[in-house]
């Protein structure tokens, strides 16, 4: 019985304050969504994190003719040198810290290069005595990159040590501020909701005061005066989470499922099934919001 | 069922209170009018017994209970002993007569069995027979105020209190809502009216205590009330005399 009366006053509260309830929706969408957004570009940095962290290998390039570096002023490297540096690689000290390492030969590089700019002109323009050969080192903790690198770049033959996570770092401090972008318009968003809610709450309790001010007189319980107006701030908001997490959804799924996934496929996108990682926490956070700011507006706008 | 034991009230430091020492006992199954002028404090009066405003000093017992001492989460049901009824009737405009009878017991998580029973039951006693589905605006003051009583007394509390419930009546529709009260209190209920009509108090002669600049001065068991006008009009005779 209690509950139905609940639901009624619900519904009843929802329909007089039409508008704002609308604008309520509109306003936690806006802001979940961003939320969500941030969300789901920190999942697809861990993504490319976990993707490209097992393949990215620090390259130790050897000098050529063409290398221009101090530590190349002998010329190209020696068969002396480059037996040297292997035997380096498997040295018990520097052994620990590296899972497997591969030769790259000049042949090789070049193949590697065709691949990779398959759709450039300047690919016709390359031959394999420009690219440098190398030892392509998988490291076993990617973080040890100084040890390398001060153990090879010293040594004759050597032209350059680099870590390619370096680039991907490159990448991800990008995708990072972008989601720090998405936060702090979230966060804007957010605190527009919630002086939104509070100030529907407001007005819905000045609009009801006439009844509530008989259920008070009538020994109504707190809970039964307040749950109404409660609920409605968190339903509008539940609403504007769920229309947030459609959006998101319909984003993961059809344009970088679809489209982005197409264009580069090398990538690892993460895919619409996160979304349903990020929908819960969406829906918790716009139920709790809204929950705690009328909870707020209601103990000072309606005294029980 | 209420007892002041030396109530002060006070809501500014800086005027005076608005009860000062009030030490009055009602018991149960009562009728006491509650008499004086506007600011005299009898609105405060019920407050107090309501809990919608502490005691500045001394201790306001309802049915034996401290009301200082009942946490707020248990107020509700303290006032679900108590049925109130004002001068401005407070009825819901968008809801017919019954259901705005059945808000008091729906809000209070009665059966809807139960209402459909005892609404038409309490309309009856307050003598609105047939008007069920009517709205409030389609009432005369005195139906309406008819129907602020049977809200108050649904849910079947030990205590009525009415603050200037005649205060928009005309006379004769006042001692059509006195009737009603009276009713009310055979049934055992203890009656508390808060009023400045004479008219009234003087007809029923029933308790009436007195308030004056918020201390009780009188408080007489089947007494009359001499209203301020009153007073004046038996002083001036004196005065042109001198």
């Amino acid at each position: 019985m209690r509950l139905a009366f609940i639901l009624g006053e619900i519904a009843s509260g929802l329909r007089r304050n039409l508008s704002m309830v609308v604008s309520v929706v509109l306003v936690t969408f806006i802001s979940l969504t961003f939320v969500g957004a941030a969300g789901m570009l920190q999942l697809q940095i861990n993504q490319m994190k976990g993707f490209w962290y097992d393949k990215v290998q620090v390259a130790v390039f050897l000098c050529v003719d063409t290398s221009t570096t101090a530590s190349c002023a002998s010329g190209p490297v020696t068969d002396e040198q480059r037996g040297e540096i292997e035997s380096t690689l498997k040295s018990p000290a520097v052994a620990q810290y590296v899972a497997n390492y591969q030769f790259e030969s000049q042949a090789d590089a070049l193949a590697h290069f065709k691949e990779q700019f398959a759709n450039s002109p300047i690919v016709d323009s390359v031959t394999a005595d420009q690219l440098p050969e190398s030892f392509r080192v998988s490291l076993v903790d990617p973080q040890k990159y100084e040890v390398i690198n001060e153990v090879f770049s010293s040594l004759p033959g050597v032209e350059v040590v680099v870590d390619q996570r370096e680039v991907l770092e490159r990448v991800f401090s990008v995708m990072n501020i972008a989601s720090l972008v998405a936060v702090g318009i979230a966060a804007v968003m957010i605190i527009c909701a919630i002086l939104l809610i509070a100030t529907t709450i407001r007005l819905s309790a000045f609009s009801r005061r006439r009844e509530t001010g008989i259920m008070r007189l009538v020994g109504a319980s707190k809970a039964v005066i307040q749950l109404p107006f409660i609920l409605e701030g968190v339903i509008a908001a539940v609403i504007g989470a769920v229309l947030a997490s459609l959006v998101l959804w319909t984003v993961a799924r059809f344009f970088i499922g679809g489209w982005l996934a197409d264009q580069y496929p090398d990538t690892a996108f993460i895919s619409d099934t996160s979304v349903l990682l990020i929908a819960p926490a969406l829906l918790l956070l716009g139920a709790l919001l809204a929950g705690v700011s009328s909870l707020l507006t209601l103990r000072r706008y309606l005294k029980v | 069922m209420i007892r002041f034991d030396q109530v002060t009230k006070i809501y500014d430091q800086n005027s005076r209170p608005a009860l000062e020492d009030i030490s009055v006992e009602i018991d149960r199954g009562d009728f006491a009018f509650l008499v004086g002028s506007s600011g005299s404090g009898k609105s405060t009066f019920i407050r107090l017994v309501l809990k919608e405003d502490r005691a500045t000093r001394g201790a306001v017992y309802v049915a034996g209970q401290n009301v200082a001492n009942i946490p707020s989460w248990r107020v509700p049901k303290l006032r679900r002993g108590i049925g109130v009824v004002f001068q401005d009737f407070r009825l819901l405009p968008n809801k017919t007569v019954a259901a705005n009878v059945a808000f008091a017991m729906q809000v209070i998580g009665k059966s809807r069995a139960v209402i459909r029973e005892t609404v038409p039951e309490v309309l009856k006693t307050v003598g609105l027979e047939g008007k069920d589905h009517r709205m409030p605006h389609e009432l005369s003051g005195g139906e309406q105020q008819r129907v602020a009583i049977a809200r108050a007394v649904v849910n079947k509390p030990g205590i009525l209190l009415a603050d200037e419930p005649t205060g928009n009546l005309d006379p004769t529709t006042s001692m059509g809502i006195m009737s009603v009260l009276d009713r009310i209190n055979q049934n055992g209920t203890t009656v508390v009216m808060a009023t400045h009509d004479n008219v009234i108090v003087n007809e029923m002669r029933r308790r009436v205590i007195e308030l004056r600049d918020g201390r009780l001065v009188r408080d007489e068991a089947q007494g009359i009330y001499v209203g301020a006008q009153d007073r004046k009009r038996a002083a001036e005779p004196k005065q042109s005399a001198v």
